[in-house]
Parts: structure tokens; C-alpha cells; sequence
């Protein structure tokens, strides 16, 4: 089991790594394909077909969709030098490092401290018995559309602002025609 | 874009109304089996895509189309707050989403209070905006080489 799992593992590093040094942009999304499908059977040998079949679902269609783009543009890889001058991107880098380190200190005061079985394992009784609060046989739609309600209400916000913004990109021209 | 042959037009007849209604399993059953609103929306949305890409882009066609799945996507969502004011509102106790149904037995098609309304409704979510995003896609292309 295991060692299938690390030769997946192998072949999705390699996937990566051949999609960042590819010189055709079709052939690096091909090769990151690789990694999405490498998960597809990672999930199925840890046994978690809910992840399984979102993932092929979801790599098939971004695969079509990222064809399309680059079938509709180009092939090659544009590099653009920014101009900004090296003061503002040390101030940057300074201003969010901070902010990062005060926030993070902050918010870590409020945590239990690392390595805490008992808040977990409270945790986890919760979620198992939840065939008795929530009344779903499957436990995992029971966490994600009652316990964890507002982490799927996010997500299908994100989704909402994703199409948003395509239809703000790409309809630009389609509006002016019609006018 | 362009319409495929007539043999992938024919099995994409076939095979079309088939995966929307493993989708519409999929999101149904989502409370019972795994999957759920988001792997059925993908389904579902895979299916359109796999016509649009046998058939080509109708470019009046699938304007009409966008704009109607423009608006289930918005009243999707919409209806996924509703039901969580809902709760808010039925069940007596101050809690967002909230259970105010009944619950049932667990492992019949008909239970688990809320849970399935929600699947649906994600569902839809799902299938609507990756449509979207595709046919956004391929009606741009359409209006570039025009």
C-alpha cells in the first residue's frame, strides 16, 4: 500500500517539476495533469472516494478549460520585467513580514498549545457521532454542510467571484457589440 | 468553435443525457453515498461542456443560454443564504444554519433535515458557474476570430 503510494507521490514531483521547466506551455499543463490525476489515485488508496471523484471531475474539466486558453492565445512563455526600483519591494516585503509576525503572535494566544490530544479527540467524538445530530448517513456531507456550513458557504463564494471575474475579463468585447 | 464529426455527434447524444443524470444521483444521493453538491455540479457541468465541445458554439444560442444560467448561479447562492436565515429564523435557538427540519431516519433517501436542499442547491451553484466559465471561454474565441 505504502509503496504504491510513494511511487505516485514520485510521479507527481516529477510532473511538477517538468511543468515548471517545460519550454511549450500545452505540454506544461499536460505534464501538471500528472499531479492531478496522481492525487486522484493517491485519494483512492487512502480511501477517500469523496476527494476522488471531485478531483477527476474537477482535473478533467480544468484541464479542457486550460487547453482552450492556451489553444485561444499562445504557446510560448512571456517574461515581463517589472520596473519597479528595489526600495519599494523591501518596504513591501518589511510592511507584510510584520504585519504577518503581529497577527501570527497574536492569534496563536488564543489556540490550545500544540500537540493537545484532548481538543482534537473532543473534536473527532463530535464529528462521529453525527449520524445522531445531523441525521446523514454520510458522514462527510454531514461535517461539510452542517458543522462546517460556513466553510461551504465560502466556497461557493469563491466559485461565484471566479465567475464574476471571467465574465469581467472576457466579455468586454461581447458588451461593446452589442451596444 | 468548430462542430466535431457526426459519429462524435451521435455518441455524444447518447452519452449526454446519461452523465447529467449520474450528476443528478450524485447531488441527490449526496447525503447517503460520497460525492455530493460539488462533485454532481461537476458532473452535471461536464455534460454541457461535452455538447458544446461535439456541437460547436451557436453564438446566439449559447448567449441566451449564459444569461440563464447567470441567473441560477446567483438565485443558487441566494437560496443557500436563505436556508441558513432560515434556520436562524425557524428553528427557536440564535444559531446561522441551523437544523429547522425534520430530521428522519438515517439512510433513507428522504432525511437528514436540510442537508439535502443544500446538495441541490450547491449543485446547481457548481454546474452553473463551471458552464459559465466554459461557454465565457468559447464565446470569446468565437467573438476574437469574428
Amino acid at each position: 500500500m505504502e509503496i504504491y503510494l510513494m511511487i505516485m507521490l514520485v510521479l507527481m514531483i516529477m510532473g511538477s517539476i517538468f511543468s515548471l521547466s517545460a519550454k511549450d506551455l500545452l505540454s506544461a499543463v499536460i505534464s501538471y495533469g500528472i499531479v492531478g490525476f496522481g492525487l486522484v489515485i493517491s485519494f483512492l488508496l487512502l480511501q477517500a472516494p469523496d476527494l476522488a471523484i471531485v478531483q477527476v471531475v474537477v482535473e478533467v474539466v480544468t484541464l479542457i478549460i486550460m487547453i482552450a486558453v492556451i489553444k485561444n492565445t499562445t504557446h510560448e512563455e512571456q517574461k515581463k520585467d517589472f520596473n519597479f526600483s528595489a526600495i519599494i519591494y523591501f518596504a513591501a516585503i518589511a510592511f507584510f513580514a510584520v504585519t504577518f509576525f503581529v497577527v501570527f503572535d497574536k492569534m496563536t494566544g488564543m489556540l490550545t498549545n500544540f500537540g493537545d490530544h484532548f481538543t482534537r479527540m473532543r473534536m473527532a467524538t463530535a464529528y462521529i457521532n453525527g449520524v445522531h445530530e445531523t441525521g446523514a448517513a454520510n458522514l462527510v456531507t454531514g461535517i461539510v454542510f452542517d458543522f462546517r456550513a460556513y466553510d461551504t458557504l465560502g466556497e461557493a463564494t469563491v466559485l461565484f467571484t471566479a465567475v464574476v471575474g471571467v465574465l469581467t475579463v472576457l466579455r468586454i468585447k461581447g458588451k461593446k457589440d452589442e451596444k | 468553435m468548430k462542430g466535431m464529426s457526426i459519429i462524435v455527434k451521435k455518441i455524444c447524444q447518447i452519452l449526454a443525457p446519461v452523465i447529467f443524470l449520474f450528476g443528478l444521483y450524485v447531488v441527490a444521493h449526496g447525503h447517503l453515498t460520497p460525492g455530493g453538491g460539488f462533485a454532481g455540479g461537476v458532473i452535471m457541468a461536464s455534460s454541457f461542456i461535452f455538447q458544446i465541445i461535439a456541437y460547436g458554439s451557436i453564438l446566439p444560442k449559447l448567449r441566451h443560454e449564459e444569461h440563464g444560467l447567470e441567473f441560477l448561479e446567483s438565485g443558487a447562492i441566494l437560496g443557500f443564504l436563505v436556508i441558513a436565515a432560515l434556520g436562524l429564523i425557524l428553528s427557536g435557538t440564535s444559531i446561522f444554519f441551523a437544523e429547522f427540519l425534520n430530521k428522519g431516519t438515517a439512510g433513507n433517501l428522504i432525511s437528514a433535515g436540510f442537508i439535502p436542499i443544500e446538495n441541490i442547491v450547491v449543485g446547481a451553484e457548481v454546474c452553473a458557474g463551471i458552464s459559465i466559465i466554459f461557454m465565457a471561454l468559447a464565446v470569446f474565441k468565437d467573438e476574437v476570430t469574428k
